[in-house]
């Protein structure tokens, strides 16, 4: 029984001004700093001007805007969509039915990179990749010379750490999505003759695909927002060579003190953001 | 059969070493926070507490782990409080915006928050808010509230409302209804969100990192930050402590949660609808 009440949404206030204030404002003054010359520092700090769609123009035409357009959709598919997504299918599918014991200890080693704070797993993956870590130890033992992982591979670095720190989450969705696949439909297609392939090609993919779509979305929206860990292992560097849009939309902002600017990037990242959302929420088919 | 063995253990041997590069980079900080010489290689320590009472005895790192507690737990504690607030009306009452105000809520929580740091610190810096923990808690609170909102309107959905009807019978208001019966079948829920927003709080680098200024006010997940950024000659071992210590209550923080979610992981309650 669902009633009215006029008082009822009296309980709505406190999460409504909250929103307001923190979340629906900064998202209304991104969108009107964006068109001004704000900064912080130079003549543009006193004469605060309305200056149309400057920023953007020079957004465009700005070289460092546009490779690092490039680089998001780079971390983007090979760190979400390749990494995470594939990994912790393959991961959430190898474990399916193996023992137990062993099930456990895998699951407990992945979910620990997800546990740790990107903080930390950013300093594990800087010592993991320097000259003297434990990477170069191990390919030491094949008898490859050691290699400058984060001066020489800086982006491969960066997409190894966010995919250590984010399978996880895949996997774990996953998981329980193919818990839920009956076991006699599989159990009918192996009778039948289905290879194994044929089984996951035609029985489980298409089973758990509102699942794996979903899952997508969300690992995308998280991954486009990725600053921490990129600016603390590498700071956008060497030179700008890791610089992915909230790294660079960070230097024109913090390091450079150019609000405007900085703020012209973040709505293109929110704009990014809100179609990926719209998204995600149709994939959802949600009811509310 | 014999096909069907060695797929078997092909797939094993993928695990075992799938699981081994998982493990590999934690191994590391491991085994460096027990050794006061730690390289950036992986060897074995002369086994030592060295790094973490060197750690621990130092004033500013319990200081930055104070910080981290009360902003994390403050915020949890708000958002808790306002979702548990906004979830009532928006499980048991029929409202006329109801359902764009909830397709906002679920618009919200995959929005990347790093979009809206630089607008958010202009507004730090026109209400001269910068540097104050208390509004960096807030709005840490509202970055995550549409995600608590929307997680404890579907656990309050599974909280029947017969139970609620006999108790206003009884004569309780809506609120002793809310508070007495409704809060207390919730506790799981509620301590999930909690758990969930004060561990999302504590990892969190970007927001006390550009909101916070003096070092005194800077949550552990900042001081570390600097710990490995500033210090040029960098003490592995120590910076490898004092991560250890700093994860530990997310790790413990997991493992409570996974007591409250025995139904394993559903999307943020989202698949629930």
């Amino acid at each position: 029984m669902k009633r009215k009440s006029r008082g009822a949404f009296l309980f709505l206030t406190p999460s409504v001004l909250l929103l307001l204030i923190f979340f629906i404002v900064p998202i209304i003054l991104t969108i009107c700093f964006a068109f001004t010359n704000m900064a912080l520092t130079g003549s543009a700090a006193q004469n605060l001007q309305f200056i149309g769609f400057q920023n953007f123009t020079n957004m465009f035409q700005d070289p460092d805007f546009r490779i690092s357009v490039l680089r998001t959709m780079v971390f983007l598919i090979f760190s979400a969509v390749i990494g995470q997504v594939v990994l912790g299918f393959i991961l959430a599918l190898l474990m399916k039915e193996k023992n137990v014991t062993f099930r456990r200890i895998i699951g407990i080693i992945v979910i620990a990179g997800w546990v740790t704070p990107e903080i930390v797993v950013a300093f594990c993956m800087v010592a993991f990749f320097s000259d003297n870590g434990s990477l170069n130890q191990i390919i030491g033992w094949f008898g490859i010379s050691p290699i400058s992982w984060l001066f020489s591979f800086p982006m491969v670095s960066v997409i190894i750490a966010n995919i250590w720190h984010g399978t996880a989450f895949s996997m774990m969705v996953y998981q329980s999505a193919l818990d839920e696949i009956p076991k006699d439909i599989e159990e009918a297609a192996t009778i039948d003759g289905a290879s194994n392939f044929k089984i996951l090609r035609y029985i489980t993919i298409p089973m758990v695909k509102g699942s794996i779509v979903t899952n997508m979305m969300l690992v995308t929206l998280q991954t486009l927002g990725v600053f921490t860990l990129i600016y603390t292992m590498t700071g956008g560097g060497p030179g700008t060579a890791t610089q992915t849009l909230p790294v660079f939309m960070y230097n024109q902002a913090f390091v450079n003190y150019q609000f405007g600017y900085g703020t012209a990037i973040s709505l293109v990242l929110l704009l990014i953001g809100i179609v990926a959302s719209l998204f995600y929420m149709k994939s959802m088919k949600v009811k509310v | 059969m014999v096909k069907h063995r060695l797929q078997r253990n092909i797939q094993y041997g993928i695990l075992v070493v799938l699981g081994l590069c998982f493990l590999l980079p934690l191994f590391w900080i491991l085994l460096a926070s027990f050794d006061t010489n730690a390289q950036q290689g992986i060897r074995l320590p002369n086994f030592t507490l060295d790094n973490f009472s060197a750690v621990l005895g130092d004033s500013g790192n319990l200081r930055s782990f104070g910080v981290g507690i009360i902003l994390s737990g403050g915020q949890a504690t708000l958002v808790v409080i306002a979702s548990v607030l906004a979830a009532y009306p928006l499980s048991r009452y029929e409202m006329r915006f109801k359902k764009s105000f909830l397709l906002s809520i679920l618009f919200m929580t995959a929005l990347p928050i790093t979009a809206v740091m630089v607008p958010v610190f202009q507004m730090f810096l026109f209400f001269k808010l910068q540097n104050s923990i208390f509004a960096t808690m807030l709005f840490l609170t509202s970055s995550s509230l549409p995600y608590g909102i929307w997680m404890m309107k579907s656990f309050m959905d599974s909280v029947p409302i017969d139970l609620e009807e006999a108790a206003w019978i009884d004569g309780a208001s809506v609120w002793g209804g809310l508070r007495r019966i409704v809060a207390p079948l919730m506790l799981p829920g509620i301590a999930t969100i909690a758990i969930f927003t004060f561990s999302g709080s504590w990892g969190n680098f970007f927001v006390p990192y550009i909101l916070l200024q003096t070092p005194e006010k800077l949550p552990a997940s900042v001081t570390i930050y600097q710990f490995f950024g500033s210090h040029g000659m960098v003490e592995y071992g120590r910076l490898a402590a004092f991560s250890l210590l700093y994860t530990m209550p997310s790790v413990v923080l997991y493992i409570f949660s996974q007591r409250y979610m025995s139904k394993g992981f559903s999307m943020g309650g989202a698949t629930k609808g």
